[in-house]
């Protein structure tokens, strides 16, 4: 029981990193600058790395014949515990910057706390993760700036962005059964308790960028209990393509 | 004009094994010359994003994933540093990148051929950036002071990419038959635009003789074009594929493989602009340049209300 638990949290926790990840990897050779290209194909190496970690690990707990790899690519749809948030489309670069943002925030949250977990080897995957989601952080924070104050078209653009992406973004502090459980045995933080730190931190952005995120918002739930939005399939059409073409092939 | 003195002077200075550096005297076509060769350099590391991009979503492993991501990463940088060794010159990155999207500036034609299956990250890797390294080490000795330095670093994280891409072959050599089957495929459509990266015969090749003679190449076309051959067919042996060219043979008497004739046509086709991706990957640089027009100005307007509050600040 508690280690089909500890499976699933730290799928919860490779999910959000390998989806992101995989968004971001579509961009590579398409940004807007080579000094974006540059930064965003590094959050995209870090994210896969964090993924690693994890699945790695998540392969043990799991025992038999589990790889990092099967976990990664061999799973069905609705198996993905990922939010919302993470699988929405790179629709442009303000699209890309704030759905980025609103995602560092709250990995910065949630690393912060799990460098505390009782779990040992979470701890030691979050200690390493963390400096890496601070850098993330200071990207996307200073884009969002950029953006907000640039120009007229830019600061739209971004407005645009977060009235579409902000419906996505409390998903990430409601918990699941799963993540409840990790709560209570010390390996994962109360997420409800990171919600008001989060939404004062984005605020503060939101602010100097001047952007408004909407009052009266209707959140959207489902991704981490399974439920997608109609991307993620084409996510991992993408993703599982040779594992699923080549079965059981060493790469 | 320069004059003749001036010439003799740099020329004297090129014997010597001097390094040339941005603030001292050049002649105008060397200083062309190497925009030219430094700017396609640098326009090639962009332009070969592309092609390895197309697999960054769809690599078969998450090691793969990371390693294809950290190798199109440091071509990013590659491009980034080999521009600011241009700058040097006396021409802008947007002046640079301008000729690119235009056309007016070449790039290396290998990546106007698609890649198709997963084995091509291993052939491109093997194959192209083999290739590229042999071109790069001679141009650790340029004399441009610059672009010598900047291939220096380059060239390590070049035979880097190459070791991963044939250890990607490798794998898929030792693999089942369908693997073997993609790596023979991708070695069939990656050999002869290969050989075609260093560029046409000598007696076909314009700046060869000038270039030598300033020591910005130190080796022919074909010359390198040869040692590439020698060093390659015995590790497709290794790898137990066969060279898609029935004229490769071992030649006792010259110490070097013998090997078929290029095919020149498909040469000054690609080269021209009518290879079978040309079209997709300018179309991609100038879609990408194009979205990004509003962004790039948006960090120039923000940059400048900073400025401008700090000036009112310490007013």
């Amino acid at each position: 029981m508690e280690q089909k638990a500890l499976y699933d949290y730290l799928l919860l926790l490779g999910d959000n990193s390998a989806i992101l990840g995989q968004r971001l990897g579509e961009l590579c050779g398409h940004g807007p600058e080579l000094e974006t290209d540059i930064a965003l194909t590094n959050v995209s190496l870090d994210l896969f790395g964090q993924v690693r970690n994890y699945f790695q690990y998540a392969a043990k707990v799991a025992g038999e014949d589990a790889t990092e790899d099967s976990i990664a690519m061999l799973r069905l749809e609705h198996e993905y515990k990922n939010s919302l948030l993470v699988e929405q489309p790179n629709r442009d670069f303000a699209y890309v910057i704030c759905r980025q943002f609103l995602f560092d925030t709250y990995h910065q949250l949630l690393l912060n706390e799990l460098v505390n977990s009782k779990n040992d080897q979470i701890a030691a995957i979050a200690k390493k993760s963390i400096k890496e989601v601070d850098y993330h952080y200071d990207i996307s924070s200073t884009w969002m700036q950029r953006l907000g104050d640039g120009t007229e078209e830019s600061n739209k653009r971004l407005q645009d962005a977060l009235d579409f992406l902000w419906r996505y973004s409390m998903e990430l502090f409601k918990p699941t059964d799963t993540e409840i459980i990790m709560a209570e045995m010390g390996v994962g933080p109360d997420l409800e308790t990171l919600r008001p730190v989060y939404l004062e931190r984005v605020k503060d952005i939101f602010l100097k960028s001047n952007v408004i995120a909407k009052e009266d918002a209707i959140f959207q739930y489902g991704g981490k209990t399974g439920t997608h939005t109609e991307y993620l399939g084409y996510i991992l059409a993408e993703f599982q393509y040779m594992q699923r073409a080549y079965p059981n092939m060493q790469w | 004009m320069d004059t003749q003195q001036q010439l003799d002077d740099f020329q004297r200075r090129i014997d010597n094994g001097e390094k040339i550096e941005p603030k001292d005297w050049m002649p105008e076509r060397y200083r062309k010359q190497l925009i030219r060769i430094m700017s396609q350099h640098a326009h090639s590391e962009i332009v070969g994003m592309l092609p390895e991009g197309n697999w960054i979503t769809r690599a078969p492993s998450l090691r793969r994933k990371v390693a294809l991501l950290a190798k199109v990463q440091d071509e990013a940088g590659h491009g980034l540093y080999l521009y600011s060794a241009a700058e040097t010159l006396g021409i802008s990155r947007d002046e640079l990148v301008e000729q690119l999207l235009d056309g007016t500036a070449k790039y290396s034609s290998i990546f106007n051929y698609p890649t198709l299956t997963w084995a091509d990250m291993g052939a491109v890797g093997w194959l192209v950036d083999g290739a590229a390294i042999i071109n790069q080490v001679m141009l650790t000795k340029t004399s441009y002071g610059p672009y010598a330095r900047a291939m220096v670093r380059i060239c390590k994280e070049e035979s880097f990419h190459q070791r991963q891409g044939y250890e990607i072959m490798l794998a898929l050599a030792n693999g089942t038959e369908a693997q073997k089957q993609m790596a023979q495929d991708a070695l069939n459509r990656f050999w002869w635009p290969s050989l075609m990266m260093f560029g046409p015969r000598d007696e076909d090749s314009p700046n060869t003789e000038q270039s030598m003679k300033w020591k910005i190449k130190k080796k022919t076309n074909d010359e390198l074009r040869q040692q590439f051959v020698d060093q390659t067919v015995p590790q497709a042996d290794i790898l137990g594929l066969t060279i898609p060219d029935p004229d490769l043979k071992w030649n006792e008497e010259r110490g070097h493989y013998d090997f078929g004739e290029i095919d020149w046509e498909e040469f000054w086709n690609v080269v021209k602009g009518n290879g079978p991706c040309n079209l997709k990957r300018l179309e991609d640089r100038n879609a990408a340049w194009d979205n990004g027009a509003w962004v790039r100005e948006a960090a120039v307007a923000h940059a400048e209300k900073q400025a401008a509050k700090r000036v009112s600040k310490s007013a």
